[in-house]
């Protein structure tokens, strides 16, 4: 499995992203629950990270097939930062019905 | 294929839901056990195929199905608890299960693909007659809020179920 986009378990707050030139990342939260992704952020960009918090009872996932699948447990979270530009459509790979898209710009 | 349980489910609720009488209407009560015996029913399903099927997808599907339920029912478990509210056998509920029984035993003589293939096109027929009957009779004829709202997630839920049997089935064609 390809993970251009590192997963970052525990200590991604810890984690540099050094690019003086580019606006100072953020870090975004897109919730999980009642089999649904909620609202993805707008104005994501390279370098931010995404904390994915899975307030369902069920197991799901983030999965961009190739490029970036994260487990997420009942009640757990799961950090992704991005790396990448570009638009990514993901799923979760246990409930292919819930569906969303994160556009990264520069 | 094998749907033995499915039109004996279809039967018995369609029985509940076809008189538009108060009492003809299954009550909380009777709806939480319904819908726990059916979530039990799958698990059970479920344990027997990664039992008896060596195919990785047909396993990673019984596993989902496995959680999924499990979860359900572990919080249908805690809001009757909370409502103090004790799950009633019905007909439907004995009817689901004497059925599974039967679809168990029927499966349990299957070996390899044709085991797989009977698995999983019962899992479509299974998750598409327990979504009908949530649809359209149990989620319409809970009263309790906290209820209604488990019962609707758990539809969302095997909708999702369903897709992914109907897939699944068409790879093992």
């Amino acid at each position: 499995m390809l993970r251009r986009f590192p997963l970052i378990a525990v200590a991604w707050a810890l984690l540099p992203v050094s690019n003086p030139a580019a606006a100072a990342p953020h870090t975004y939260t897109i919730v999980i629950d009642k089999m649904k992704f909620g609202p993805v952020p707008g104005q994501l960009h390279k370098g931010d990270t995404i904390i994915w918090d899975n307030r369902d009872m069920f197991q799901h996932s983030a999965t961009d097939k190739g490029v970036f699948d994260l487990d997420i447990a009942a009640g757990k979270k799961a950090a992704l930062r991005l790396t990448r530009t570009g638009t990514f459509p993901f799923v979760c790979k246990y409930h292919p019905g819930m569906k969303g898209e994160l556009k990264v710009a520069p | 294929m094998n749907r033995i349980f499915a039109p004996i489910v279809f039967a018995g609720l369609v029985a509940m839901a076809a008189p538009v009488v108060a009492a003809d209407a299954p009550n909380d009560a009777q709806i939480a056990h319904i819908a726990y015996t059916a979530g039990n029913i799958d698990i059970a399903a479920a344990k027997q195929a990664l039992a008896k099927s060596h195919n990785a997808a047909v396993r990673s599907f019984a596993s989902e199905m496995v959680r999924d339920h499990t979860a359900v029912n572990d919080k249908a478990l805690a809001l009757v608890k909370k409502l103090h509210v004790t799950p009633a056998d019905n007909p439907t509920s004995e009817a689901l299960s004497k059925g599974a029984a039967a679809e168990l035993k029927t499966l349990s003589k299957l070996k390899g693909g044709a085991f797989d293939k009977a698995y999983v096109n019962n899992e479509v027929a299974y998750h598409k007659t327990v979504n009908g009957a949530l649809k359209d009779t149990l989620i319409p004829s809970a009263k309790n809020a906290e209820l209604k709202s488990l019962l609707q997630t758990g539809l969302t839920l095997f909708q999702e179920h369903q897709k992914h049997a109907e897939e699944l089935a068409a790879k093992l064609k």
